[in-house]
């Protein structure tokens, strides 16, 4: 068996199954989806009764991570996904659910990556322990690929291992005490996280949010930037744009008055802009492009769906030098700090990867498979017109949300898997304002698409 | 003009914002222990450009990884341009096959299963993620000396409390002095009970590898405390003898303990980024919830896994040709190692480490290690790492870092006996 074959991800091993497959069998059953209260799934283990009378440390739990109401939610799609796999093990699924990109990396790439590999076994190519910031050459190179005329220089930037990791070190830097603001709905990360660190009270079952966050309703209505006349002062303010999982991409101006209300606020945005280059209109693709952004934003991106480096493993952060906490000390040092401690830097193959991608033959080769994500969203969006929805995003991003009003989207997430063996992601995961809308991704292979249409179209005809 | 606005922003004279900064961040009162030596060095090259430097400073492997485990990452990453081959989220436990591995090759007769194991992009990565599922309100032990990061995360996430003394060390830490005196274990009776406790063994910096009997001790004492021990076997791979190489091996650790291990010392992996963490299904927090669950939690929350391509690098190191060349290169570590050894004793030092590990711990009795490291570098344009910064137990000795190529070693050996002498 080969060494790909080998590693291959199988259904078991994928991290829906994790535990479920463990020996550990009380808690499997706890695991199981119990409690459908207002649309949400609780999927808490609960203390299995055979650790009532095992040994327990006096450790006590962290309080804060009890306060999360349930797994991450992209692994319970998973989850559901292997339990639907389970029940119909002839079905064809179908996953535009989790944001997974499907197509091989361009050649340009893989092969810089594979040349790398092959280096580090000769004496001249060897390298250990890279810089924790990122090789000065690929910061170069990102520098002048996205933020060229922006004031940002190379030394603004640290590379990582991804924009999910790099916002948990971002709470890492900014502690427990400080107040935050999300969009709603937004990716789950930036909540989750900001639980874990304590920044957040108790989770509010009546309204669905966490006490001490601000939630910054987007929805049709307000055409999914929020109305920041009726929004408190918090010290972060997350803003994805494009956005995950509206697929809205915010104007020139929405950015000014975003930049504007963090300046007379003294507040901190952290713009996350890992999918810019689906960007087809003229709006901006890096909040750098406002004018003052840098005294008062960091920008997070991502390899992740430019170039297919799900698995491979490979982001950016920007941290300009101009910005400063109330005491005058700057983000960028203590973001360095939390870098060189409780990170060692991307993995130098993934790293020469990068490098690849910026180079010209790369940056045309990721725009192809950009633009083939973007073919999908269309016939996505299309399918979905068609049968008389409310269909919005999709023009920006490679998410298409759709609104099925009135209805519980974990109610719309089910019937259309067990209806057509298509997983999706229920807007209400995204946050309480996502209740009523349905995700679907467009990161698949053209067939996948074009038979999820068709049975949609089956469905809701 | 805009220059002048530039250089008035970084002198922090610009616009602030409102965001308080986080008191934990200014209680780290230096620099990262290796970033301070790196820096120590780029001045040091600005200094004597001439200077043929040799690093025995940070512990950085030097040697090209074996073919078949660079091949392997090669043809993975070609595949990926394939439909066939290409991957894209993995599961951000890791692979099964790689976890499986793991369980098989270290793990095989002390019942560690491949659903305990956690892979990841190394151990420095996860001692923070432990901390993050921790909190802040636990306690923490460590050996003092001991690798920086476990003092600077439990800093950072605020279980420390703020420097008491000149010492450095913490109000809230219990540091378990580690000296030649007590044979580099702590005596346990006088340590004060904290809910975790960090161990390193092989240790980082002494290169002390604990014994049966003191981990078996070790073990006795958490259950008793129900304290959780986060053991660290980054260097289990460097035992020449047959200390334990894993916390497992010690009956009754399955309920009381975290072990973290990578594969950068073991493999040469340093830059490629991957190591691993195993967190077995019997440790209960105190209400009985398995710690396991939420170190998944933050693993897939604030964590995507490690990279596929280091994944496959993995799997090829723990074939059997992979883990034959991988210990051919811990073999020649071990070498530097002994030539070390030899040359420290040789000068009538007192030398300790170096062989069960790749770092030598050498006292300079009333020196301050600071002052020992400056002398080291320039007169003999050498960089090792001063004891004081592993902790105040670490002052009067220098860590002197086995990972070189032999010619340079040779050289520094040399270099070393001419200035001594």
């Amino acid at each position: 068996m080969s060494l790909l074959q080998h590693l291959s991800t199988s259904i078991s091993s994928s991290s829906s199954a994790f535990l479920v497959h463990s020996n550990f069998n009380s808690r499997t059953k706890n695991v199981s989806l119990q409690a459908k209260r207002n649309g949400i799934c609780k999927c808490v283990a609960a203390v299995p009764k055979e650790s009532q009378t095992a040994y327990k440390t006096n450790v006590s739990r962290n309080g804060n991570l009890a306060k999360l109401q349930a797994g991450y939610l992209f692994p319970e799609i998973g989850r559901r996904r292997a339990a639907h796999l389970l029940k119909y093990p002839d079905a064809q699924v179908i996953s535009l659910g989790i944001g997974d990109t499907t197509e091989p990396i361009p050649e340009v790439i893989t092969s810089a990556m594979g040349k790398r590999s092959e280096e580090l076994s000769t004496l001249e190519g060897y390298s250990g322990y890279g810089a924790e910031q990122g090789e000065k050459s690929l910061r170069a190179a990102i520098a002048s690929t996205f933020y060229s005329n922006l004031g940002i220089e190379d030394d603004d930037i640290f590379v990582s291992d991804g924009a999910k990791c790099d916002i948990s070190r971002l709470q890492v830097v900014f502690g427990a005490d400080v107040t935050m603001a999300v969009q709603d709905p937004s990716y789950p990360a930036y909540v989750d996280s900001s639980v874990i660190m304590g920044q957040t009270g108790q989770f509010q079952k009546d309204v669905l949010k966490f006490e001490s966050i601000e939630y910054m309703k987007c929805t049709p209505e307000n055409g999914f930037f929020p109305d920041l006349s009726g929004v408190s002062r918090t010290d972060i303010i997350f803003f994805c744009s494009p956005n995950n999982p509206t697929g809205a991409a915010a104007t020139r101006e929405q950015l000014t008055q975003l930049v504007k209300f963090a300046k007379d606020n003294g507040s901190i945005i952290v713009y996350d802009s890992a999918y810019a280059m689906y960007m087809s209109e003229d709006n901006p693709r890096s909040i750098f492009e406002i004018p003052g952004a840098k005294e008062v934003a960091i920008e997070t991106s991502s390899f992740s769906k430019y170039a297919g480096f799900t698995g491979v493993r490979l982001g950016w952060t920007v941290v300009p030098k101009e910005l400063l906490f109330s005491d005058g000390f700057p983000v960028a040092k203590d973001f360095n700090r939390i870098v060189c401690t409780c990170f060692n830097g991307a993995s130098n193959i993934a790293q020469a990867g990068g490098l690849a991608c910026l180079s010209p033959e790369g940056l045309k080769a990721m725009h192809e498979v950009i633009g083939f994500y973007k073919e999908n969203t269309d016939i996505i969006v299309e399918t979905f017109n068609s049968l008389g929805f409310n269909v919005y995003g999709g023009k920006n991003a490679p998410y298409v949300w759709v609104h099925f009003p009135g209805r519980s989207s974990w109610d719309v997430f089910s019937e259309i898997l067990e209806k057509t063996h298509v997983v999706t992601t229920p807007g209400s995961g995204f946050g309480p304002a996502g209740e009523g809308f349905v995700r679907v991704s467009a990161f698949g292979h053209r067939s996948n698409i074009l038979e999820a249409c068709k049975r949609f179209k089956q469905l809701y005809k | 003009m805009v220059q002048a606005s530039l250089k008035a922003k970084r002198d922090g004279v610009g616009y602030r914002t409102k965001v308080p900064r986080n008191v934990n961040m200014e209680n780290l009162q230096n620099g990262y222990l290796f970033s301070e030596i790196s820096r120590c060095k780029l001045q040091h090259i600005e200094k004597f450009p001439n200077a043929k430097l040799i690093s025995l400073g940070v512990g950085d492997t030097t040697e090209p990884l074996p073919d078949i485990i660079a091949s392997s990452m090669a043809e993975y990453a070609l595949a990926l341009s394939t439909p066939e081959g290409y991957r894209g989220y993995g599961p951000e436990q890791g692979y099964e096959a790689l976890r499986k591995a793991i369980a098989e090759s270290f793990y095989k007769d002390i019942s560690v299963k491949d659903t305990e194991i956690f892979v990841t992009d190394g151990s420095q990565c996860d001692i923070t993620r432990l901390q993050l599922v921790l909190g802040a309100n636990v306690t923490i032990a460590v050996q003092d000396p001991s690798y920086p990061v476990y003092q600077d995360s439990s800093i950072i996430i605020g279980q420390a409390g703020n420097y008491k003394d000149e010492a450095l060390k913490c109000r809230n830490i219990e540091y378990m002095r580690c000296s030649p005196q007590n044979n580099f274990f702590p005596d346990l009776d006088t340590t004060s009970r904290a809910d975790i406790i960090f161990f390193c063994s092989p240790n980082n910096p002494t290169g002390h590898a604990a014994t049966r009997k003191q981990l078996e001790k070790l073990v006795e004492f958490a259950r008793n405390n129900g304290s959780i021990i986060i053991f660290d076997s980054a260097y289990a791979s460097y035992i020449m003898d047959d200390s334990p190489r894993s916390i497992f091996e010690i009956p009754g650790a399955r309920e009381v303990a975290i072990e973290v291990s990578s594969f950068s010392k073991l493999a040469g992996f340093t830059g490629v980024r991957l190591g691993w963490t195993v967190v077995p299904e019997e440790l209960l927090f105190s209400n009985g919830f398995p710690v396991r669950n939420d170190f998944d939690r933050i693993v897939c929350t604030c964590f995507s896994g490690a990279s596929n391509i280091a994944q496959a690098g993995g799997l090829a190191c723990l074939s059997s040709e992979g883990l034959k060349a991988t210990e051919s290169m811990v073999q020649y570590y071990m070498e530097n190692a002994r030539i070390l050894v030899d040359t420290f004793t040789s000068l009538g030092l007192e030398v300790y480490g170096g062989a069960n590990a790749p770092y030598v711990w050498v006292r300079f009795p009333g020196s301050k290690s600071w002052d020992v490291f400056s002398e080291i570098l320039e007169k003999t344009h050498i960089i090792t790492a001063p004891g004081s910064g592993f902790g105040a137990g670490g002052e009067e000795f220098l860590r002197i870092s086995a990972y070189g190529n032999r010619k340079c070693i040779l050289e520094a050996s040399r270099r070393l006996g001419s200035f001594f002498s």
